[in-house]
Parts: structure tokens; sequence; C-alpha cells
């Protein structure tokens, strides 16, 4: 599928090639300046490879997040946005995969770093919320054992005064009767329970970065309003950056403040929630609003779904990865296939990775998109 | 009865028994479905929506009588099938059929695409015009796949595609009544939305009535005629889905509502959220009367000792509520 | 707690009253499916040339003539208080538990495998150490370090200690370190604990290394894959992403969780091994329950089988026992 570049690069398996691919911006600096941001992503790449073919699940990801502020990634199973916050924990495996670009957190770079810089940081400085708390629970320990632990990793104080921290974690996260919970295995609380215990094991150690994936996802939707609503007054108080993964657009509209659209790897759009929403530019993030059917608008005859199926990261289509599912694609006149389109500004913060000229995208959005939504 | 009723449900209730102790004595029970009133018409389509523990799986597995009621009547097409055993229940599954949620462990991954939507044939032992092989082909391309791939596993399929699969195992009988497990709640986004195309042109092409079993709200709002909202194993609400988005009675359906995301951030900051406290009962011990009385912010003495009826408000709505919302939703449907 | 405990106490009573059911149903059905009347058994216990009466004497001594239950019954209740045979002025009495006379030697079954105990004890136990150790130990490092050269040389180790039969491994240790380099003079023998300790584990290491390199090898498989599962769950990602050294994760986390099907799998394996690790018993000559139960067999000693089959089936209900509760003892989501 992928032949130009694979007669430029050869076909990958037995070799990891992370140079950039052709039509990407070159990023050959010597010494990489510190960023002036909390935490910044440089073209950040994460491959894998593995018998089949490289898997190219993050492949130049580039952003900025700033203290008490909320970033939304928004993308599909196999677009790559969980293994860019393990890229970000540093908890992919050293053997598997291979990582080149810069992570900066707080004036660190994290990729360069050892790997038990890492580890030091990992709890303290950035914290992780995963989607199932039944699963990333241990199930053997009770929840208090697992917050003192997580405590006591950063903090050297005695288990009585750890365990006087876990409670107060556990209250302030809203679990009642804390003090006789904080006993109880993960097995015994029910899902928005463990979630918040997992969130409160989480922040135990002040992080001033915390990453949620899915955070929400396997839970009842009043659940989920109560969860979100706690993610955001902890933020406020702790003044915590905020990276919050995940499919539903709803969710990123009630908490990010900016958005990052993932497709096959890439950031397809990035820019300001409002922008997103209202004057969105990614021919993605179009099919994306257009195939949710909404609550808050007339009831839609037919959804518009994105033909075909979310690209497998081995076997990423040549140009732009979304080319083979995109209605627009033939206006390029061949670029959608043969040139990966760079992320470009559109209107200050607001960037698209698209070939389509600023004309073409409004005169689709006025007449195809906006009157359907 | 209304001639129209494709399946009448009376006082379904289905317990489970709950063994403690050194004798494994009966400690108490499970009460996932207590008592449920509806009726399903021909050619629509009846949502089930709530969260977990509300009973609507189980009620979708009454249904199809993949459980056997320990209380009330089912009644499909004028016959009551509550009792029945398997053996007279096997010719009427030729007319009821179910879509499950997952598509990766409802498809038997040793068997081809062609064995699995070719069994239902096989079982039932109908005879089709050009031989089976043609029918299921036939049933691969309604549902939008290829029928040259007669021969292939499921693992080689995405998840999308497997739904379809088992849809179109699903209708290889042409069913009446089809009930559908969360059909697309394993999917992502862009595929759920080719799912539900899929299905709403099956059902008008093959005139097919549905029963959806669901927790997002905003697809059953898309896909359903009527809505049942399901809480701790009773219906608290049900009517026509656009009057009941529009006018939510039942102030569980009000929570509920509230509290999708929007995905519109203009409404972060002025949207009246309706918080509910806590997590759901457990249905092992439902609170007494009207069960949702411990979450809910008007609940009075009344709610606390009598169960309130489910009542025909306004025509076309069913509220089970001493003391229903009349507002406007603040979903502020257009 | 107590009460899955104590209806678990009455499941193993229960097996066990089953056990002695079967055993002593067999015991009782196999000489008379023979052909034997109760004049031939009768003369088994009596020794060489039996005269009519003598052999009339045995049999109301021993009341071979009663009905099954009626032998049944007098079976259990010598097991648990003991028996007295009455001849005439003959009175012997078998005190609790009573597993009746060899044929062979005329002594009570009871003592003689009370004796043989001590020797499949630490036999059985000396060789669980080493193995737990080693094989778990070695499938723990393999799980780690998952495709490396240790890895699959252990595992290639693994399978040829899973092959190579017990005998084979007994005899070729003991012609090489016995024979050939007289490391362990003692092996083939047994010398008690209480005579020289140093001389009791000289004797006891090559037994101990051969049936230790057997379990040690399924169990090193064993734990491979239960690590290599364990450290691919989300918890264990959770842990990391905790900041913990990777060092606490593997030990605290991970092999706390794989360890727990192990556990379960050790007692039964010991409980079953305890009855009588027969193959090894043979080959180094160690005069266990094992050998004794070989040499019944051979004699043919009715009543020592059926000692022996009661004793073992006794190990194995109460590791079952054992490992039931401690498996909800360590696993907290185990509901009693």
């Amino acid at each position: 599928m992928d032949t130009k570049a694979e007669e430029d690069w050869g076909s990958g398996d037995s070799f990891v090639d992370v140079r950039p691919r052709p039509g990407e911006a070159e990023y050959y600096d010597s010494a990489p300046k510190p960023s002036s941001s909390f935490l910044e992503l440089r073209d950040l790449r994460v491959h894998f490879p593995t018998d089949d073919g490289l898997v190219r699940s993050a492949d130049g990801l580039s952003f900025t997040l700033e203290r008490g502020r909320t970033l939304g990634i928004v993308g599909e199973s196999g677009s790559g946005k969980s293994v860019t916050s393990l890229a970000i924990m540093g908890l992919h495996k050293q053997g598997t995969a291979k990582i080149t670009g810069e992570i900066w957190l707080d004036g660190e770079e994290l990729v360069a770093a050892s790997a038990e810089r890492v580890r030091e940081l990992r709890g303290k400085k950035m914290a992780m919320i995963f989607q199932d708390p039944l699963s990333a629970l241990h199930p053997y320990y009770t929840i208090g054992t697992q917050i003192i632990e997580a405590y006591r990793i950063h903090n050297k104080v005695s288990k009585a005064v750890a365990r006087k921290h876990a409670i107060e974690m556990l209250d302030r996260v809203g679990i009642p009767q804390p003090s006789s919970r904080v006993d109880d295995y993960p097995h015994q609380f029910s899902g928005g329970m463990r979630q918040r215990a997992m969130i409160a094991m989480a922040l135990s150690c002040d992080p001033e970065l915390l990453i949620a994936d899915e955070p929400t996802t396997a839970l009842d939707v009043t659940v989920q309003a109560q969860i979100l609503d706690l993610i955001r007054d902890l933020q406020q108080e702790f003044n915590s950056a905020v990276i919050i993964i995940t499919h539903d657009l709803g969710v990123v509209a009630e908490l990010a403040d900016n958005i990052m659209v993932m497709y096959a790897g890439r950031t397809a759009e990035y820019g300001p929630v409002d922008d997103i929403f209202n004057r969105p530019q990614h021919p993605y993030t179009w099919g994306l609003l257009g195939s949710m059917p909404r609550l808050d608008k007339e009831r839609a005859d037919r959804l518009l779904p994105i033909m075909g199926t979310p690209p497998s990261l081995i076997n990423v289509p040549s140009g732009c990865p979304f080319h083979p599912r995109c209605n627009y694609a033939k206006l390029t006149g061949g670029l959608s296939t043969d040139e990966v389109p760079k992320l470009r500004s559109v209107d200050g913060d607001h960037s698209v990775a698209c070939h389509l000229t600023a004309e073409q995208r409004l005169h689709a959005w006025e007449t195809d998109i906006k009157p359907n939504l | 009865m209304d001639k129209t009723d494709l399946l009448t449900v009376t006082e379904l209730q289905k317990h489970f028994p709950v063994r403690r102790g050194l004798l494994q004595r009966k400690a108490g029970a499970v009460q996932a479905v207590d008592g449920l009133d509806f009726n399903v018409r021909r050619g629509e389509t009846l949502s089930l929506v709530g969260e977990s523990g509300c009973g609507k799986t189980t009620t979708g597995r009454l249904l199809t009588r993949l459980l056997e009621p320990t209380g009330g009547k089912i009644v499909f097409e004028g016959k009551d099938i509550t009792h029945v055993s398997r053996g007279a229940m096997r010719p009427l599954r030729k007319d009821i059929q179910m879509v499950f949620q997952d598509p990766y462990s409802s498809l038997n991954p040793r068997h081809t695409v062609g064995t699995i939507v070719g069994a239902p044939f096989r079982l039932q032992n109908v005879q089709t015009p050009n031989g089976i092989k043609k029918a299921v082909q036939d049933l691969l391309e309604l549902v939008g796949l290829n029928p040259e791939h007669y021969n292939r596993y499921p693992h080689e399929f995405s998840g999308g595609q497997r739904q379809r699969i088992g849809i179109a195992r699903t209708l290889a009988l042409r069913p009446k009544l089809i009930v559908a497990d969360e059909p697309v709640s394993a999917l992502d986004v862009s595929i759920q939305a080719q799912v539900i195309n899929l299905l709403e042109d099956l059902q008008e092409e093959l005139d097919l009535t549905y029963v959806m079993i669901a927790h997002d709200l905003s697809i059953v709002r898309h896909v359903s005629d009527r809505v049942a909202v399901m809480y701790l194993g009773k219906i608290v609400e049900i009517g026509n889905a656009e009057q009941l988005y529009a006018k939510p009675r039942h102030p569980y359906t009000v929570a509920l509502m509230s509290a999708v995301p929007i995905p519109d951030p203009s409404r972060r900051t002025n949207r009246a959220r309706i918080r509910l406290t806590g997590d759901v009962p457990s249905p092992l011990n439902p609170p007494p009367a009207c069960r949702f009385h411990t979450r809910c912010w008007k609940a009075q003495e009344i709610c606390r000792t009598q169960e309130p009826p489910l009542a025909e408000l306004v025509p076309g709505q069913q509220v089970a509520c001493h003391f229903p919302e009349n507002t406007t939703a603040s979903t502020g449907a257009a | 707690m107590i009460t899955f405990i104590i209806r678990r106490l009455f499941a193993a009573v229960l097996m066990l009253l089953v056990v002695s059911m079967v055993t002593f149903a067999v015991f009782f059905l196999v000489p008379r499916l023979a052909g034997q009347t109760t004049d031939q058994l009768a003369a088994q216990y009596v020794g060489k040339n039996p005269s009519p009466t003598q052999i009339h004497a045995m049999e109301v001594k021993l009341g071979l003539d009663a009905p099954l239950y009626v032998q049944y019954g007098r079976f259990l209740k010598g097991i648990v208080a003991g028996q007295t045979f009455n001849d005439g002025p003959d009175v012997s009495v078998c005190p609790a538990p009573c597993f009746g006379y060899s044929f062979k030697n005329q002594e009570p079954v009871w003592p003689q495998m009370l004796s043989a105990l001590p020797v499949t004890g630490s036999l059985a136990i000396g060789a669980a150490i080493i193995w737990v150790v080693f094989g778990v130990g070695i499938g723990v490092l393999s799980a780690l370090r998952r495709g490396t050269v240790f890895d699959r040389a252990a595992m290639t180790v693994a399978l040829a200690g899973v092959s190579l039969p017990v005998f084979f491994t007994a005899l070729l240790s003991l012609a090489i370190f016995r024979d050939t380099i007289p490391l362990f003079p003692d092996a083939g023998t047994f010398i008690p604990f209480s005579q020289d300790p140093l001389r009791w584990a000289g004797a006891l290491v090559l037994p101990w290394v051969t049936l230790a390199f057997l379990y040690a090898a399924l169990y090193a498989r064993l734990t491979r894959a239960g690590m290599l599962d364990t450290m691919n769950e989300d918890f264990i990602r959770t842990a990391r992403a905790k900041g913990l050294v990777e060092r606490r994760v593997v030990v605290k986390h991970g092999l706390r969780a794989t360890l727990t099907p192990i556990v379960t799998i050790f007692g039964l394996d010991l409980g079953l091994l305890i009855g009588g690790a027969v193959l090894t018993e043979t080959a180094f000559s160690l005069p266990g329950l094992g050998r004794f139960a070989v040499n019944a067999i051979n004699n043919k000693d009715l009543p020592e089988i059926l000692g022996v089959t009661m004793l073992a089936g006794f190990f194995v209900v109460m590791a079952n026992l054992i490992v039931d509760i401690l498996y909800a003892v360590i696993d907290p989501r185990v509901r009693y």
C-alpha cells in the first residue's frame, strides 16, 4: 500500500526507521531548546517494531499544555492516543518501543532522561488514571494499602501518617465513610467509587500533571457526570494540568480548553475547544461530529458515518492517512495520496493537517457539513 | 389486546436467588426485573434505557426466553410464551432473535462466517430455494459485507464488520422481532453510525420490530419510536420518544438526560445540571416503595411508603412518580 | 469464614468416608471375585501350612464370615477406637487407628506405616523446598527475561526435567555421585534424623534433587506462564504509574498475584507426594510409604494395601482442604 515510502525507506520490518517521511517538517536541531511551557511535546514518535511490521502508534505529535489547563485528546481506537500518554509517563517497555522526539515537563526533557529519573517523576509530578478501575487496582490489596504505597514512594513518612493522608484523600474525592472504607478491597466498591478511589490514589502526591485515559468510559452516565465534575474541581483546587483522553466529544466539550483530534497516530486538528466545535477544519472532525446523534439538536433523519474503517497502524495509508475515507481527497489533485499534510495554523492556536485550501474547506463546510449538523 | 401488538409483557419478574450459609439456604434474591408492563407494536422500535443494575439486559434475555421469568407473563403474537419448554420455544425462535453486544465474543472464532450465518438454516431445518450458501451470501450482501468472504474467520474482520456478521445471522430466518442488546456500544463512534444506519435501513426493508437495549441516550433518541426508562428493575417512565426527550417527567429521566455530556462547549456554564449523589443501590436490597427515593431531590414521606404506579399523565407517556416534573427538559431540544 | 471452614471440613470428612467405603468395598470384593472363599482368605493370615482349625479360628477372629457392611462397620470402628480380636484364649488388641494385620508378617499395619512416614516425609518436604525455590525462582526470572538466552536455556532444561523419567535420573545420579565420585556414599539408604542429622541429609540429597528436578521443571513452566500473564495486567501498569521501583512491582504486585494458583497446586502436589513417592523411593531403596505400597501390592497383602490407600487418601483430602481455605485467605475476592 505504501509504495512510495517503501521505495525510499524500505519495508521497515528489519530496521526501525524514525526519519520523518516525505513532506514532513525536518526537525534536525542539534541541541534541543528547553520549553517554556509546562508540558510540551515536540515531534513525538512512538514506534513498535513487530514481526508483522513497524507499528507507528504516534507519528509526529506536538502540543503544549499549561498548568491549570485541560487538553482533550480525541480519537478512536487505533488512533494512538493511549500510546502517547503512556509515552509521557515513560511506561513503555524499553525494548519494545522506539521513542524519538522530545517531551518537556516543567523544563526537563523526558525522552532522553534516564528511566530512573522518569520513575521518580511518576506519581509525584505526573500521575495517570485508567479506564477500568477494577482491573487497574490490585485485587489482593486494600484501597488503603495501595494509596499508602503510592504516597510513601515519594514521601518519607510513617505508615500511620500515610494512612491518615489516604483517608483524607478518599474524603476529598467524595467517598462516604472513608475511615472504614480505606480497609476495603477494590471489588467491594461500586464502579463509580472505584474510579474515585483511583483518582484519590493518583492525586495523593499532588502531581502537577494528571493524565486521565478514558476515565469514564466504563461508568454509567450519571456516575460519569460526577467523575467529570470531580476532575474539574480537583484541577481548580490543585491547579494541575490535565490531559483527558477519550472518544466522547461530549466529554471534551465539558472539560477541555484545547482539543487535539488524533487520527492514525497523527494530529488531524488542534485548537481551542470553541474553535474545534464551531469551526472544525478537518474532514475527520466533520465526520466525528456528523456521526454522533445529538440530544441538543433536532433529531436527524440519518447519521452521517465516515465510510470505511480506521487504518491499521502498520499499514498507514500514504500521504494523508485519512484520504481513503475522505470525501474531499480528490479535490487536492493527488496531494492527499502523495504528501503528508503538515500541521498548519488556521487561526491563532487553531491548526489543521489537511491539504484542502481554506476556500475548499469553507465551501465544503457551508454546503455539506453545517446544514446537516 | 391491541391487534398491532407483537409482544405484550405483563408484570414481568425475574428474581435470582442468593444462597448463603452452611446449608446454602436462600438468603435473598437479586430483584433484577420486578414487575414490568409494556407492549411492543409491530414495526416500531422500543428502547429500554437505564444504567447498570436496572435490569434491561435481563429483560432482553427474558423476552427471547433465554431466561425463564419467575413471575408475570410474556405474550408473543397472541401466544403465551412465559413458561414454554425449550422444545416448544424452538420454532418460535425463527421469529424472535437477538443481536449481542460484544462482536468479539459472540461469534465462534473457530467457525467460518459462512458457517455462522448459515447455522440458523441448519438448526431450524429451513429449506432455501437456492441452497444455504446462496442464502448466506445474500445475507452478507444485505448487511454490506462482501459475499466472497464466505470462508473467512471472524478474526479477519474488524469490530464493525463482525457486528454486521452477527446481524446477518440474526436476519437469516427473517425474524419478526429483534432484541438488540447494546448493539453498538463496543464500536468506535464512526462505525456506530454505520451500524445504526444499517439497522434502520433493514427495519424499513424487512418490516422488522426492534427492542433496543442501550445506555447511550443520544443513540436511543435517534433510533426509537418509544422509550422505556428503567431503574432498579422497574420502568419509571415510558412513552413516545420525542415527547419523552422534550419533556421528561420522571426525576430520574431528567437527571439522566442532564448528565449526558453535550458536545457543545458553550453550554458548559449555563447548563442546569442535576447532580445525583451516590451510586445506584444494589438490586439485592432495593429501597422500599419508590426505588428512586434515596437519590431523588424531591423525595417526600409518601415516596418512602407508597410505590407510585405507572400512570398515563399525558397521552402516550406513562410515569411512575408522585411528584413528576413538568418543566421543559434542560436539554433544550430545538 | 468460620462457616466456610466448617462446610469444607464436613466435605472433607464426607470425602474420607467415601474413600474408605470404596476402598473397603474393593478390598472386600477383589478376593471374592477372584474366586477365593473365606477359608482361603483366612488362610492367608495364618501363615504356612494352616490347619483347618487354625483357619477357622482366624476366620472368626477377623470376622471374615460377616457380611460386607458389618465388616466395614468394624473396620471404621477400628480406625476410630481400635479393635479387639477374640479367638478364644488369644486376645489381641489392635489399638486405634487399626488397619488390620498384614498377611505377610502378621504385624499390625498401622505401626509399619507409621515408621515409613518419616522417610516419605523427609523426602517429600525436602524436595518440596528445593523445587519451590528453584522452580518458582527460575520461572520468575525466565518470565522477566523472556526471549533471552537464559529463558530459552531454562525452558529447555525444564523440558528435560519433565520428560526424563524419575528412575532414569535416579539411577544416573546414583551411578555418578555415589559410585563413581562418592560424594554421597549414603545414598540408597535411609539414616534417621535422630541418629545422625548430617548423614540423614547426605543420604537424601540425591533423592531430593531427583524428585525436585521433575517438579521444579513443572513449576518453572507454570510460574513463567503465570508471570507473563500477570505482568500484562492493568494493575501492574498502575503500580509502575505510581512510580514504584521495578523490583517492587515484580515482587509485591506481580509475584503475589501469580503465586496464588501456584500455592494451591503446591498444596495438592505435596499432599499427593506424602502419600508415597513410589518411583523415587524404589529407585533409592528408601523405606517410605511408597515402597511400602509397592511391596504390599506385589505381595497382594490386602490389609496393607487398604491401609496405605486410606492414609494416602487422608493426606490428599487434607491437602485439598488446606488449599481451599488458603485460597480464600489469599484472594479476598473468593466468596465464602
